[in-house]
């Protein structure tokens, strides 16, 4: 097993559910590193299994699982190996957790804040519950939540103040690894940009590594150290922040990010013709090949990964 | 339209004044008090113009969109559509009135009923319209469907809303929206729910509606960066009132009130800098609107707050430059800040 520095590392990750229509390929070998402290963003329209990736790092896996394979680091430890109770134990939660997505409505209505994000800390670290109230309120006051709102409930928070509460019990733990499954989606602007100049102060002060999986490409640039694009169960391109924003290089992330209208630049947004390809028999070759403006003959075989100006891009234009 | 006229200007829709209260109880009977959700709001519409409402949850713009729908009753104001105020048509006029003003929902999949297909959906409002020949309901279902592009139409007619996609699911509620030929469309957020590379193609859509039919729209959202290339004029609301109104270069290039420059600067392009720096916030949150802050609603969170009158008096309306109006006292007398 190499070692090197990352602290994630996802090799052919495939995680395939069985429906009776076939199977869905929602994830069809996913690589992906992630290094200390670093933010990464997990870019794709619904149904391109950006979530379904997250759910497989994490081992949350519905019933109907098809295939599940791969292999994925965590601090060097392949934590594809370890059985359902070590990993429940070892890895969830004490090393990587995650904020679901519209978390904030999950909130139990009838249990007290401080109960329910002291509960990681009651369960996985069997502390004491003084003791685990009090570190609670320490998270809790770390994410900009008054301390005594732990004696509150859910009905009693503004959506921001319960997004807020829902992050605190993911870093309760002091994990290294949270994956934010559109953590701001259902807020309002003002709220979302308080929301990520917290996990700005966070990453800073906490040195946590954060995979931010979203569809909204102007927010994702508001963390992003690097970014992925996922398309139909595939990653198209990883690249750095700096230089994807201005200029990504695979069709699809091109016209993903025309797509977006801007706010303080005068550019007319334009859209991409077509539906991204079902999952149950996904097209062979290049899978944005059919709406693609800048396909060629190649593009009927499967494009491997080209490096490109740092860029990591399965597209045929970079062989 | 059989309603007799009041206001004689060429707006397709004049709001004058408009309060929406709502009563609050204790033990289901002791006046507690009103939410006072929409609280004063004028603005006027033309034939074939869009305006985006842009405004934070419980700023009060949905139920500004419900009154107008007629759904709401207001405590107070007018709403005068094609020169008839609204709230004195009796049944058989507020069934016209409804024709004549579309409805495109958030939630497209819970906007559509998922037992009908969408020949039924479409044919249903002109049922109850009275539209009796089926071969007439036909041919506008068909006209329709063309219109918003989702051709071949035979191909649509008999699905079901579970068959289409998220795209598709909010072009059939267009669709519904149109089929009566409106003169006005409200639009609640209609691309929230949708994917990046969609969400344009829907707007474009409306768009040539709009200009296709000389169709007015009333866009509502909290997104500055969409209504900015789908609309011509913006509107500013913050805890029931207007803060801004203005043409969208206007009030892009030049934001006056400081709620809507704090909204500009929140509202992130996609650019690497925006990693690197924090933004700037104001604090706090919107107020309740049981008990609003008097003088101006932002005063608690604004940063040129001025003591002993913008806590006290409520803002006219001032307008420092020609038809870009705002509430804010920092507009007053020519006391121009900068």
């Amino acid at each position: 097993m190499p070692e090197n520095n990352k602290l994630l590392r996802v090799e052919d990750l495939k995680l395939y559910f069985s429906t009776n229509m076939g199977a869905v390929q929602a994830v069809d070998e996913v690589n992906l590193e992630l290094g200390y402290n670093e933010a990464i963003v997990v870019l794709g329209e619904s149904g391109c299994g950006k979530t379904s990736f997250a759910r497989g790092v994490l081992r949350l896996l519905p019933r109907n699982v098809d295939t599940y394979s791969g292999r994925v680091y965590l601090d060097n430890i392949d934590i594809m190996e370890l059985n359902d109770d070590q990993f429940r134990r070892d890895i969830r939660w004490e090393q990587m957790s995650m904020v679901p997505q519209a978390a904030m409505n999950a909130l139990n209505p009838v249990l007290k804040i401080g109960d329910q994000v002291a509960e990681p800390l009651i369960s996985h670290q069997s502390m004491e519950k003084e003791q685990a109230w009090e570190k609670a309120r320490e998270m809790v006051e770390h994410v900009g939540v008054p301390g005594d709102f732990l004696n509150r409930y859910a009905f009693e928070l503004s959506g921001g103040m319960r997004q807020r509460v829902i992050l605190a019990m993911a870093l309760v733990t002091t994990p290294l690894l949270v994956f934010l499954d559109e953590p701001t989606s259902a807020l309002d602007v003002l709220t979302q940009a308080n929301i990520f100049n917290v996990l700005k102060r966070l990453k800073k002060e906490l040195k946590v590594s954060f995979i931010l999986i979203t569809h909204d490409v102007a927010t994702s640039s508001e963390l992003a150290d690097r970014v992925a694009v996922m398309y139909a169960g595939q990653i198209v391109e990883v690249g750095h922040a700096s230089t994807f924003f201005k200029a990504p290089l695979h069709p699809y992330s091109e016209m993903l990010m025309k797509s977006v209208p801007k706010l303080k630049v005068e550019e007319e947004p334009t859209f991409i013709t077509g539906h991204p390809p079902s999952l149950l028999g996904p097209p062979k070759g290049c899978r944005f090949a059919e709406r693609c403006p800048k396909r060629f003959d190649k593009c009927s075989q499967e494009p491997p990964i080209f490096m490109a100006k740092g860029h990591k891009v399965k597209c045929w234009l970079y062989e | 339209m059989a309603i007799a006229t009041e206001a004689s200007n060429n707006s397709l829709i004049s709001v004058r004044d408009l309060r929406v209260w709502f009563e609050l109880k204790r033990w289901g009977m002791i006046h507690a008090g009103y939410v006072k959700a929409v609280d004063g709001v004028d603005f006027d519409l033309h034939p074939g113009e869009a305006i985006g409402i842009v405004g934070e949850s419980g700023c009060g713009k949905t139920t500004l969109m419900r009154t107008i729908l007629g759904l709401i009753q207001p405590e107070n104001g007018k709403i005068i559509f094609n020169g008839g105020d609204i709230s004195k048509l009796d049944d058989k006029e507020m069934q016209t009135y409804r024709s004549e003003v579309g409805y495109v929902q958030q939630d497209p999949y819970g906007a559509l009923p998922p037992f009908m297909d969408l020949q039924r959906i479409l044919e249903e409002p002109m049922i109850i319209h009275g539209i009796k020949s089926k071969k007439e309901r036909m041919e506008r279902i068909k006209d329709v469907l063309r219109e918003i592009k989702m051709t071949p139409v035979e191909d649509f007619l008999d699905k079901f809303p579970h068959m289409l996609s998220g795209g598709q699911q909010q072009r059939a509620v267009i669709a519904r929206a149109m089929v009566l030929e409106p003169k006005l469309l409200v639009a609640d957020e209609p691309v929230s729910m949708l994917d990046a590379s969609v969400r344009v193609e829907i707007l474009r859509l409306m768009q040539d509606l709009q200009t296709s039919h000389n169709l007015a729209v009333l866009y509502i959202t909290h997104d500055l960066s969409t209504v900015r290339y789908f609309t011509e004029r913006i509107f500013v609301m913050y805890a029931g009132k207007l803060v801004e109104k203005a043409k969208v270069d206007e009030l892009i290039r030049e934001p006056q009130h400081p709620y809507t420059q704090a909204l500009m600067t929140a509202t992130p392009d996609p650019d690497y800098e925006n990693a690197l720096t924090y933004k700037q916030v104001p604090p706090g949150e919107p107020p309740s609107l049981v008990n609003p802050p008097p003088g101006c609603r932002y005063h608690p969170r604004c940063p040129h707050m001025i003591e002993g009158l913008c806590d006290v008096e409520d803002p006219p309306r001032f307008e420092p430059t020609p038809h870009h109006f705002n509430w804010c006292w920092l507009y007053d007398e020519g006391q121009k800040w900068s």
